[in-house]
């Protein structure tokens, strides 16, 4: 057990020392300053915008900025939903899988655009070879948007005066030429060389070694687990997502693929220290950040370590902890942390199924997805914890009778309204959709066209945890993440077409939001720091953001969470 | 409009470099991979018996079992149970899983039995128990095959892998094909 925590905490220092090297990398490519790459990248790109006829000088405001991110979705959206919707008549398609539902298809094309991984079909038998390639392209350019998003915002912070926020597809294309795609490179070439397949060839069929006939499902997978990871998308080749032993094969592509998810949203926030010279600011967010991490963690692990108390009441010795929906070679201290770290990454990939972890674990993963602003996913992570600066700017502004400010730029009424806009939004699409869907389940609804059956039939469990399921599923989707208490049925009209509208606004509304805050905030007058100023980067500053995070989330879920797993909790002691 | 199209091209151009050159990058690294990237696979007299890295259905008595499985080992699919730890039904479950253990190994204490023999993996697919999982089964082993048990015993410890950090770990399709060999 205690080589088990060691593996916890080692991957965890190592992707906090390399995250600040990268981070200085990451300011320097949006900077646009040499770096070592240059003579690799620069002819890429300037093919890249040659064949696409891009001026990637040309400056943009954010409404501009705005425009293309939105504009490009849009036509990603429509390739994707085409290709899921025809795979089964388009090539690549080696175990004759069929096309997709028009509401699974609306629901999957979604998914993977606003880079979530809400898969409500299995890899194996959902989706052809060709359809995993769009996806997997989806995966490197989803992530992209989030990081050109951030990068905008970061050149927004600079203490000066404009409408000129540098070129979106520069920070686009340079996100994914020049991070994405190399560290995937490297994550893929490990995997590969650790037993995960890549291969164009269908699924296997062989005799067992008692005699069976069984068929083994295989793919192109390795160089999709890689940007799954990278750009923290999530999105499963397999049905069991990184629980597949082909997917995840060893205790060390366990921590490869671990090390992969965190590492970009760890290096986003030096990154920004970086981008601005200020060091000190961007310690304090991720101090914060790392606080609440691990009281999310702590938790999680104790409680997964110990076991399911229902199962060593019947008198079985639980030394190796909960083990249900967990691999025998992660074990459960480390299955534990990566639920911890998918969630608030907004990666969800899973090792473990969330479904079947304890109580206080449940209660956990939905609290990281809850509070969406502790690390967060691919750039977008920097962004909804830019919300929270705002908020905290401003409250503590009035606490002591000061002008709000924010490096130098005054914080006014537009820009709080935007932020308490954003910040209410995520429990109002949360609790909403939870809402509904237990209003139909407790009336056991017929469902018609929606769902085949009465709505209690897309419950897998009984009781808290029932309600559980269903909560974690618009709160995945509000977050972006993607994981699920995967016992739900949520292939059906009902399921696809509400969380696929509740991804839509949880996207691409929480990246306007900043956007426009921070484009407000550029175009302002700079005002020096002075003896007045409230200083944001100190830790007092810190703690009054942490205050604020946690009293929203507190306030707007604890309701649901005492329903749910804390329930559930209490009955199991 | 002219926007629509530049964006339409640079699509184009994405999909190829992140959609076909980078995959075909890392398949012709992965043709240097063991079995070519196809998946690794065990060989008894030349015939492939299973993947290594794919659990299997092991049922018969005269082999080391593997755990219990949400599809069965069926591996053109995979998942786990999704049960949740409160729920009545799964506890039933578990208990008849228990039951059945024991009466399989009269001699086993409840306390000898380690919770992933009677829990479902994530994937469905598990490829390992751990060293108690196999420990127990030992005597019963040895008894179906005629064997001397310090041998089959010597047997499960040879294939127990340990890492420095992770939990240890036993093959059971490895532990098997070992198993068949033991004379």
């Amino acid at each position: 057990m205690n080589t088990e925590l060691l593996g916890v905490i080692g991957i965890f220092i190592l992707t906090i020392v390399l995250a600040i090297p990268l981070g200085k990398y990451i300011a320097k490519v949006y900077l646009g300053d040499k770096t070592l790459f240059d003579p690799i990248f620069n002819p890429i790109e300037k093919l890249i915008f040659k064949i696409s006829g891009i001026n990637s000088a040309e400056e943009m405001n954010w409404k501009q900025h705005l425009k293309a991110l939105l504009s490009i979705n849009m036509v990603w959206f429509f390739l994707c939903f085409f290709v899921l919707l025809f795979q089964a008549s388009l090539p690549l398609n080696p175990d004759n899988n069929p096309s997709m539902t028009p509401d699974l298809a609306f629901n999957t094309a979604i998914s993977f655009i606003v880079n979530c991984n809400l898969q409500h079909y299995s890899g194996e038998s959902g989706v052809s070879y060709l359809s995993q390639i769009v996806l997997m392209f989806l995966q490197f350019v989803s992530a992209g948007i989030g990081m050109a998003a951030a990068a905008m915002i970061f050149t927004a912070m600079k203490e000066r005066t404009t409408e000129k926020l540098g070129n979106f597809y520069n920070y686009f294309i340079k996100s994914c030429t020049r991070i994405l795609l190399p560290l995937s490179a490297i994550v893929a070439v490990a995997l590969v060389f650790s037993g995960t397949p890549m291969t164009f060839e269908g699924k296997d069929a062989i005799t067992t070694l008692q005699g069976d006939h069984v068929e083994v499902s295989r793919g192109p997978a390795a160089a999709f687990i890689a940007i799954k990871h990278i750009g923290t998308n999530g999105g499963g080749f397999f049905g069991a997502n990184s629980a597949h032993p082909l997917e995840n094969p060893t205790y060390f592509t366990n921590g490869i693929e671990l090390w992969a998810q965190m590492i970009i949203p760890f290096a986003m926030i030096f990154a920004l220290g970086f981008y601005l010279n200020k060091r000190k600011l961007s310690n304090i967010i991720f101090g914060v950040m790392t606080v609440g991490f691990l009281l999310l963690v702590v938790p999680t692990v104790m409680s997964e370590i110990n076991g399911n108390p229902a199962i060593e009441k019947m008198g079985i010795a639980q030394a190796t902890g909960a083990m249900e929906g967990k691999e025998v070679r992660f074990g459960p201290a480390i299955s534990g942390f990566w639920s911890i770290a998918t969630t608030v990454i907004s990666t969800g990939s899973v090792n473990s199924m969330h479904d079947s972890s304890m109580p206080m674990c449940g209660a956990m993963q939905l609290l990281s997805m809850m509070v969406n602003a502790f690390y967060g996913g691919c750039g977008v992570g920097i962004l909804n914890y830019y919300i929270f600066i705002i908020l905290a700017v401003f409250i503590s502004g009035l606490m002591v009778g000061r002008t709000p400010e924010f490096l130098g730029k005054k914080i006014e009424a537009r820009e709080v309204k935007i932020a308490a806009f954003i910040a209410i939004l995520h429990p109002l699409l949360i609790l909403a959709g939870t809402a509904l869907a237990s209003y139909f389940a407790a009336h056991d609804t017929a469902m018609g066209y929606w769902f085949n059956g009465n709505a209690t039939g897309w419950l897998n469990n009984p009781g808290n945890h029932g309600f559980s399921e269903m909560l974690y599923e618009y709160t995945s989707s509000a977050a972006n993440n993607g994981s699920g208490f995967e016992g739900l049925g949520d292939n059906n009209p009902f399921w696809n077409i509400t969380t696929g509208i509740v991804l839509l606004l949880s996207r691409f509304i929480p990246i306007t939001g900043p956007l426009a805050i921070a484009g407000l905030l550029a175009g302002k007058k700079y005002i020096p720091e002075s003896a007045g100023t409230l200083k944001t980067d100190t830790s007092i500053f810190g703690i009054m953001t942490f205050a604020v995070i946690a009293i929203i989330a507190a306030l707007s879920f604890f309701p649901a969470l005492a329903l749910g797993p804390l329930a559930e909790f209490f009955t199991l002691k | 409009m002219k926007n629509l199209f530049s964006i339409i091209k640079l699509t184009a151009v994405t999909l190829i470099l992140f959609a076909v050159i980078y995959p075909l990058a890392i398949y012709g690294i992965a043709q240097l991979a063991p079995n070519q990237g196809k998946g690794e696979t065990i060989l008894v007299n030349g015939k492939v018996v299973g993947y290594q890295k794919i659990g299997q259905k092991f049922d018969k008595s005269n082999y080391f079992w593997g755990r219990p499985s949400a599809v069965d080992y069926n591996a053109a699919g995979s998942a786990g149970s999704n049960k949740g730890p409160s729920n009545p039904d799964y506890l039933a479950l578990v208990q008849k899983r228990i039951d059945t253990l024991l009466l399989v190994h009269p001699y086993l204490k409840k306390s000898d039995i380690p919770s992933d023999m009677v829990t479902a993996s994530g994937s469905g697919l598990d490829p390992n128990i751990s060293p108690q999982g196999a420990l127990i089964q030992v005597k019963r082993i040895a008894k179906e095959r005629k064997l001397d048990e310090a041998k089959v015993k010597a047997l499960v410890e040879s294939k127990i892998n340990t890492a420095i950090v992770g939990p240890e770990t036993v093959n059971v399709l490895e532990l098997n094909v070992a198993l068949d060999q033991l004379r």
